[in-house]
């Protein structure tokens, strides 16, 4: 099998993972001209998908040889998808050239598990570490760590790579019992607890003052499928919320469950909307960066599923009409962050230019607010929302316009 | 009327002078022509009246943000910039708070720029495509790239591409301006036409890899054109693909959801097989494995949906003395271990200066799962209720059975009430001793996190000395 045809396979076995980031690693450069590659510590998305994905990393299976059974995966061992193996070597060398290019930021390897999850984690590290020691490469490297395998690999693991990642799959325990029998929800915890623990663990300075090579730079992060199971928003936004206070991950990635070639007859046939995905994003980002509370945000869907037709923060707002309309030039931060409409950006510049004037209306426009939504729920010289507030149309006006069902 | 010519490399240092000259001078913004780029003629040719030398005596000042500001700003494209910044100077020098302003007219229009030039930039980091020109095998490689940025940006954006690829040489054409990079040298030259750069055979891996990478049964074209406009596309080796994904991408997402599903091969049953023997292969040897895998179990009680693990007791079978505390905490549900956290810290030094060694009493808590709260990075200990609390007493009593202490240390108030049954008045009862239900007695303590709470160094103090006292007490009972 050619190099090619080998990349062909093990690219379409590796796409169904959302992860393609590459922010928050050490950073460090070869300006000194001893080695290839840097980190800016912002990402850098190289290109772009049709599918709207972002191509950051070199992101690859080191091979789509699996033992494992699990119902949502292309590569589970039931299914009759084309089979291929990298040499380590031809690993490194893609990398190379590929970063030499300016094509990628680094690699992102994941694997299928073969023989046993401590062969497979260990060929994993070995890529790693050739390509850090030997090629002295200063890139991005994301690997995914496999629950199962030895401790001190995974140890070994977050000294060359700058993220760890361990998918949690799916929501709920139940969940991953009953779709990926062989993968053991305890071992997940445990394996994320373990990579908190070892990265907290070398932030502390030993008795000489030195520091010890830093773990991990970029963090953990996960991802949970969305839609193939039973699972409402309001149980992943629970279960992310646990795993973010819990494992301190950099993030949860939400991947709205694909259909995949040679699909599993235990699945549901119907992909679930792409938007369902973007909205779980948004709440995610209303928990994290704007000071919201899960109920709060659970408390405004309807059966535990966010709307789809307007944004999360917007529902929210909808639902607590009595919070509006605020006043723009009086309200505190944490308020402003509820208007929707108002990012964290527009409200740090609201806020820096209250201290020396009064704001009006047309200073949102230049401060980049989407006034569109902001309007009805703001108050300020040149604008007064009157009683649209209590329309009881309200919500459609935000909402696109129903649809004729199509007939075929 | 003073006539500025900016030379194009250096362009931002060669403008902040002439603003400084300028200014110092009291020349107002309307009185300042600016040019840009060799032979940049005007309506007006001439020399104009003579720029000012900037007075070296003379201090000016402008606000945080205003250099940053400009230094991007000013390879924006817009003719007008350097003359928007001349003027934006001017007016801060009687209101220097403006910059903050972004609400004002003209600094708006200046941060509008500076965003632009910087997308343009991070976009030329992004997408500038490099062409190997020299020997793949020779000791520094040489790679070279078109690229045709929409602002001034090559000079500012090329030490990124020396820091990124130091160890090769590489040239990036555009047509404003080009950078060389040689032996770890930076260097500028004019721009250049498109140069015939011959296609690279890593080029025909990168395109099956973006083929490959696109999952046909989500095509999301606007999210892809919003980061990757179309104007960046004739420059990209891999863009010319993306017609035809899209084009068969619908097909080839029905041909999945059609096709049946297909029989397993015939090595997924061996492997399954051998998998699941395997695993059946290790039941739990001796008790200690067999409790552990039973409390691993346990959902008793909802604890266990949000904690990582159950924490059981650590210490010797025939340990006389038995510690019992709340609940695990943060560091102990990562862990496994009870008392390694704060509070456990704490613990350890106490019993160490009661002269009481941990590794000959039995530790463990009365509820074994963490129960907290989330807030984002941080879990908030909450305490367990009185239902939590009977539920987890059926794992305490194992524990129980299997030490057989000939004293039981009840730490706070939730091991009081596992213990006894009652959790009021702990601070009353404490230094007594009680029974607990089949007889073995139970001396009632604080918890060590008690004293981590408590504000004043004294009283700190103190209640440690206490503290200290209640254990040397309890160990002396069992002497």
């Amino acid at each position: 099998m050619t190099l090619d045809q080998k990349l062909a396979i093990l690219s379409d076995a590796a796409k169904y993972d959302a992860s393609c980031a590459s922010s928050g690693g050490a950073k460090r450069h070869s300006r000194d001209g001893k080695g290839l590659g840097s980190v800016t510590g912002s990402g850098i998305c190289h290109a772009y998908a049709p599918d709207g994905r972002c191509i950051s990393l070199l992101k690859i299976l080191m091979t789509n040889f699996c033992i494992y059974d699990c119902a949502y995966c292309i590569n589970r061992v039931s299914s009759n998808v084309k089979r291929a193996r990298f040499s380590p070597e031809e690993v490194v060398h893609l990398t190379l050239e590929f970063y030499r290019r300016n094509y990628i930021e680094g690699l992102f390897l994941s694997s299928g598990i073969i023989r046993s999850p401590d062969d497979t984690m260990a060929d994993m590290v070995r890529i790693a570490r050739t390509l850090r020691t030997e090629h002295r490469f200063r890139g991005y490297i994301h690997l995914k760590t496999i629950p199962d395998a030895d401790p001190k690999l995974i140890e070994e693991a977050g000294l060359y790579a700058d993220r760890l990642s361990i998918n949690v799959e799916l929501p709920t325990d139940t969940a991953v019992k009953s779709y990926a029998p062989e993968k053991s929800p305890d071992q997940i915890r445990k394996a994320m607890a373990d990579v908190r623990i070892l990265k907290e663990e070398r932030k502390e300075k030993s008795f000489t003052g030195k520091r010890p090579p830093r773990f991990a730079p970029a963090g953990q992060s996960t991802q949970m499928i969305v839609g193939a199971d039973g699972a409402n928003d309001a149980t992943i936004l629970k279960t992310s919320t646990r795993l973010y206070s819990s494992y301190r991950l950099k993030r949860v990635y939400y991947s709205a469950f694909s259909p995949i070639p040679d699909a599993s007859s235990t699945l549901p046939l119907i992909k679930p909307p792409l938007m369902r995905e973007h909205r779980l994003y948004q709440a995610d980002w209303l928990l994290r960066f704007y000071g919201f509370e899960l109920g709060e945000i659970t408390g405004a869907t309807q059966g535990g599923n966010l709307d789809l037709e307007v944004d999360p923060k917007l529902a929210w707002a909808l639902a607590n009409r009595h919070a509006f309309p605020v006043d723009v030039n009086r309200a505190d931060r944490e308020t402003l962050l509820r208007v929707p409409g108002f990012g964290t950006k527009t409200v740090t510049r609201i806020l820096a230019t209250r201290r020396h004037r009064g704001l009006r209306y047309e200073d949102l426009q230049r401060m980049g607010a989407n006034l569109k939504n902001a309007r009805p729920f703001i108050t300020l010289p040149g604008w007064s929302p009157r009683n649209t507030l209590d329309a009881a149309d309200l919500r459609a006006r935000f909402a696109p316009p129903p649809e004729q069902l199509a007939l075929f | 009327m003073h006539r500025v010519d900016l030379p194009t490399v250096g362009t931002f240092e060669a403008w902040r002078d002439a603003a400084r000259g300028l200014l110092s001078a009291g020349v107002a913004p309307e009185q300042v022509l600016w040019q840009h780029g060799e032979g940049a003629g005007d309506l007006f040719d001439g020399p104009g009246a003579p720029l000012p030398k900037a007075d070296a005596t003379a201090r000016i000042t402008v606000p945080k943000g205003f250099l940053a500001l400009t230094r991007l700003a000013l390879w924006h494209r817009d003719p007008e910039r350097f003359a928007r910044a001349y003027a934006l100077l001017c007016a801060l020098q009687d209101n220097p708070r403006l910059i903050h302003d972004r609400g004002d007219p003209r600094v708006a229009k200046l941060n509008a720029m500076a965003k632009e030039v910087g997308r343009d930039k991070h976009k030329m980091t992004a997408f500038v495509r490099f062409r190997e020109i020299g020997e793949p095998d020779a000791p520094r490689r040489r790679f070279a790239a078109w690229f045709e940025p929409s602002h001034f940006i090559t000079e500012p954006t090329a030490p990124f591409f020396a820091k990124r690829f130091g160890d090769m040489d590489w040239t990036i054409f555009t047509p404003d301006l080009s950078a060389h990079f040689e032996n770890g040298t930076l260097r500028f030259a004019p721009g250049a036409p498109k140069p015939p750069l011959a296609e690279d055979d890593t080029e025909t891996l990168w395109r099956t890899y973006f083929r490959s990478i696109f999952n046909p049964a989500r095509v999301k074209l606007k999210a892809m054109q919003a980061e990757m406009p179309k104007k960046y596309w004739k420059n990209l080796p891999e863009a010319d693909l993306i017609p035809e994904m899209v084009a068969t991408a619908r097909a080839r997402a029905a041909g999945m959801a059609e096709a049946a599903p297909t029989l397993a091969p015939a090595r997924a049953g061996r492997i399954l097989h051998r998998l699941h023997n395997e695993r059946e292969d290790v039941p739990p040897i001796d008790s200690e494995a067999e409790f552990r895998a039973a409390l691993q179990g346990c959902r008793r009680c909802p604890l266990w949906e949000n904690a990582t693990q159950p924490v059981p007791g650590e210490g010797p079978l025939d340990a006389k003395l038995m510690f019992v505390g709340e609940q695990p905490g943060d560091q102990e549900d990562l862990t496994g271990g009870p008392f390694v956290g704060p509070a456990g810290r704490l613990f350890d030094e106490v019993l160490g200066e009661a002269g009481i060694d941990r590794s000959k009493a039995y530790v463990t808590n009365a509820v074994k799962h963490f129960k907290f709260k989330p807030r984002g990075k941080r879990r908030l200990h909450e305490p367990p209720n009185s239902h939590e609390i009977q539920h987890c007493r059926w794992w305490l009593d194992i524990e129980r059975k299997r030490v057989q202490p000939g004293l039981i240390v009840a730490l706070g108030a939730t091991a009081l009430e596992s213990l006894t049954g009652n959790r009021k008045g702990l601070l009353k009862r404490r230094g007594s001793v009680e029974a607990a239900d089949d007889g073995t007695p139970v001396f009632i303590t604080v918890h060590p996190s008690f004293l981590l709470r408590l504000p004043d160094r004294a009283q700190q103090a103190d209640e440690r000395a206490r503290f200290r006292d209640d254990l040397r007490a309890a160990a002396a009972m069992v002497a």
